[in-house]
């Protein structure tokens, strides 16, 4: 029996170190630990409510628009205006989200994702003319590799013809999800980290060179996806089918629905499973249990709006930082395979179509999108509807038209917020006291994905897709690598607390 | 063409949401891929070997980078810190390949030739180490005098920090190296480099001449000078409104949105809240 630790599991954002016991060359056990706390939940206590979208941004520096937005939202009903937003406010937050969500996405599947597949030293011997290929070999030659090498080995399967066109896309898309951010910039003003999505509505009143500026950045971002990204995805789906298969996870999907339209959501809302039917959404039974995380509990699961985060060392049988939220007593995953999925079981027609389009290239059922592809070509296809909707909505601005409502701070109010992050649902829940922060809680995507087990000892999304892998070589455990990263893991979002070196409580040894 | 030298970086990131990293993957001239793959200037290469948003490889083989550095490329690499450091508990708050971040802080920040602090929290502590400071968080130049670490060590706050003032900076430590930025007084008292921070955001603020009028915006996304509605423009030493943002796309006054002062020290704590009016000093 082995034990394979992987620390730091680089390309994610944030810290995160996976163990895993493997027996007769298959995963028997995983689990996940987050490795930083930062204590964001109580650095905003007693803050003036308005800094706390400014300041929960700073959870995570690549999506932090969707908490941005979560936090905003949360205060609108908590300020009574939540109905009271206007059109153009309402199109600028979803410009500023949607954007951010192209750059998630692209960022994820090129910079952090595609290494695990894509061999950039195919390059090294490229006598071609693009310019790229060229600079890649130069690089190649001068021989400091760092920090394309070291890497883990054994397992590049696409020809040197596909591998040195990907090469140049991987530059490429460096320069689509720059472009992204600028589009983002245009409403937002800047980023990372925009200051354009407040309580009330937005900043930025709409300009016609400015919509045009928008349109016309998205214009190039939408031929890169529809030209580049998902033909890419499908590339290396034929080449990996096997990934067709691994790591399929929970099996039960939920998504909270996003971006508001005139009439509802864009995305809507739901639950479903592999079966595929649409089982709806009661956020009222949304829970956290910290039964094997190390917190102290009176009462156990509890719903975000009462939840708790008072760390206790060495509880016993707790071995993780990350609470593990659960649906009706369910494990779920979160992010754009359940976005999706919830959609087309739902029958959303703006998703089903394209969702079958992608199932017929590839020649698989949906199940298969359970799956580390699966998760790959869901966030293609979602970057897509994304950025082919932003394309209509920047045109329904009303050029000069108001952008926000004023509002009255009140002494004491609750309010929640959710959304659709780039990595799945993501909610917040506040509440006010004597005109400031008493409470707050956030319940992330990558607490949903990456949490430990709970009350009824059933392991977490991640968890329980990495385990059953068969492992080739302990020493290059590339199969568990290409599993977490399929969940597009963001760290920083979802530790609460960090796992304490050389305690005796902390030893993860298992089985 | 001339042989490259490779100037070794490493990249260590603390307590940080990567925020810092985001922006610099927004460098627009170099983009990020001319810096990563290019000579950012003629002979000068830089050899990223550790980087965990971006590096290849994950887990043990990735440690041994940093090993390598702290012990055979002594006082020969350039360490780029971002994020606050977590102190308290032992540092037991943040860990990389099971050791506290703290510790490699240290070591690292020991064997560099020079420390680059990217961003507000690696600078001064920034949002993570705001009231109550749950992680005994601090900035990397507080580390050092803590440790008594002598490692040359220039700051580049932001909350992100513009992906131009970090090229920029390196460019000028490559050009001129680092006693040359020193002899020639670049840096200011908090060891900013002066070319990006010289100057309050109010000098060259496009409404300043609202605020000189006293005409001031009520609400958000009026006209008018954004003073009342809790900008910090007037304390803030960033040339955010000559540089602009993300490719020269906008900023934040520029969208109507008021300063939130996160190059200063004080961020967030001294600066906010951040809607409300700027008390008088």
């Amino acid at each position: 029996m082995g034990r394979i630790v992987i620390d730091p599991i680089t390309r994610i954002e944030g810290h995160l170190k996976i163990e895993a016991v493997v027996e007769n060359g298959v995963v028997k056990e995983a689990r996940s630990s987050g490795t930083l706390f930062r204590g964001l939940e109580l650095i905003l206590l007693g803050r003036d409510p308005r800094d706390a979208p400014l300041i929960t941004q700073r959870i995570c520096g690549v999506c932090p628009i969707s908490h941005g937005t979560a936090s905003t939202f949360a205060l609108d009903r908590a300020f009574g205006i939540a109905d009271k937003i206007t059109k153009n406010g309402r199109i600028v937050r979803n410009l500023i989200l949607g954007s951010n969500f192209i750059q998630s996405h692209v960022l994820h599947f090129y910079h952090l994702a595609a290494l695990d597949y894509v061999d950039l030293t195919a390059a090294s011997d490229y006598d071609g003319p693009d310019p790229e290929l060229q600079r890649v070999r130069r690089f190649l030659e001068r021989g400091e590799l760092g920090p394309f090498l070291p890497r883990y080995e054994g397992d590049y399967r696409l020809s040197k013809e596909a591998n040195r066109e990907a090469a140049a896309h991987y530059l490429m898309a460096f320069e689509i999800r720059r472009k992204a951010h600028e589009m983002l910039a245009v409403f937002g003003g800047k980023a990372p980290h925009t200051v354009g999505i407040v309580p009330g509505g937005a900043t930025e009143v709409p300009t016609v060179d400015k919509i045009t500026s928008f349109l016309w950045r998205l214009n190039e971002i939408r031929s890169f996806i529809d030209n580049t990204y998902i033909p890419d995805v499908l590339t290396i789906a034929r080449a990996y089918p096997d990934h067709l298969e691994i790591g399929s996870g929970c099996g039960n999907l939920l998504s909270y629905g996003g971006f508001p339209q005139e009439d509802g959501l864009f995305f809507w809302s739901g639950t479903t499973s592999q079966e595929l039917n649409p089982e709806g959404l009661d956020p009222s039974r949304i829970t956290e249990s910290v039964r094997y995380s190390w917190y102290a509990s009176s009462k156990d699961p509890l719903h975000p709006a009462e939840g708790l985060t008072k760390p206790r060392w060495g509880k016993e049988g707790a071995y993780s930082w990350l609470k593990a939220p659960r649906y009706d007593g369910k494990v779920y995953e979160v992010g754009p395979l359940a976005r999706l999925l919830v959609n087309y079981a739902e029958g959303n027609p703006k998703v089903k179509g394209l969702v079958d389009w992608a199932l017929g290239e590839l020649k698989v059922g949906p199940r298969a999108f359970f799956s580390v592809m699966g998760r790959h070509l869901a966030r293609a296809l979602d970057c897509k509807l994304v950025a082919d909707a932003m394309a209509e909505w920047v045109m329904e601005l009303d050029p000069g038209g108001p952008v926000y409502t004023e509002y009255e701070l009140p002494d004491s109010a609750q309010g929640f917020g959710l959304v659709e992050a780039p990595r799945g649902a993501l909610g917040h829940w506040l509440k006010i006291e004597g005109g400031k922060i008493a409470h707050y809680q956030c319940v992330v995507p990558t607490t949903w994905n990456a949490s430990p087990r709970d009350g009824k000892g059933q392991p977490g999304p991640l968890e329980q897709a990495i385990e059953g892998t068969r492992i080739k070589d302990e020493r290059n455990p590339f199969e568990i690598v290409r599993i977490v990263r399929s969940f597009d893991p963001c760290l920083a979002c979802a530790v609460h607390l960090v796992r304490p070196k050389g305690r005796e409580i902390a030893r993860l040894e298992v089985v | 063409m001339g042989k490259t030298t490779e100037v070794p970086v490493i990249w260590l990131q603390a307590a940080t949401c990567s925020g810092c990293s985001v922006s610099v993957l927004n460098s627009a001239h170099p983009k990020i891929a001319e810096l990563l793959l290019e000579e950012v200037v003629p002979g000068r290469h830089l050899n990223l070997r550790f980087q965990a948003t971006v590096m290849a490889g994950a887990g043990e083989p990735v440690l041994e980078v940093l090993e390598e550095a702290e012990h055979e490329l002594k006082g020969g690499f350039l360490l780029v810190v971002e994020g606050a450091i977590p102190t308290a508990e032992g540092g037991f708050y943040g860990t990389l390949g099971e050791e506290p971040l703290a510790e490699r802080a240290a070591s690292l920040g020991r064997a560099a030739q020079a420390a680059l602090a990217l961003g507000t929290c690696a600078s001064f502590g920034g949002i993570f180490a705001a009231e109550p400071n749950p992680t005994g968080c601090v900035g990397l130049g507080e580390l050092f005098k803590r440790e008594g670490i002598m490692t040359p060590l220039i700051n580049l706050p932001g909350c992100p920090p513009h992906p131009d003032w970090f090229v920029g900076t390196v460019a000028s430590i490559l050009l001129l190296g680092l006693d040359g930025l020193e002899e020639a007084r670049l840096l200011d008292e908090y060891r900013r480099p002066k070319l990006f921070y010289g100057r309050l955001i109010h000098e060259h603020c496009p409404r300043r001449a609202y605020f000189d009028e006293g005409k001031f915006a009520k609400h958000l996304s009026d006209e008018g000078c954004l003073y009342e509605l809790g900008c910090k423009g007037p304390i803030t030493h960033a040339d955010c409104p000559l540089r602009l943002w993300n490719g020269g796309t906008n900023w934040v006054i520029g969208c109507g949105a008021p300063c939130n002062g996160c190059v200063e020290p004080g961020f967030p704590d001294l600066v906010s809240p951040f809607y409300e009016k700027l008390k008088e000093a």
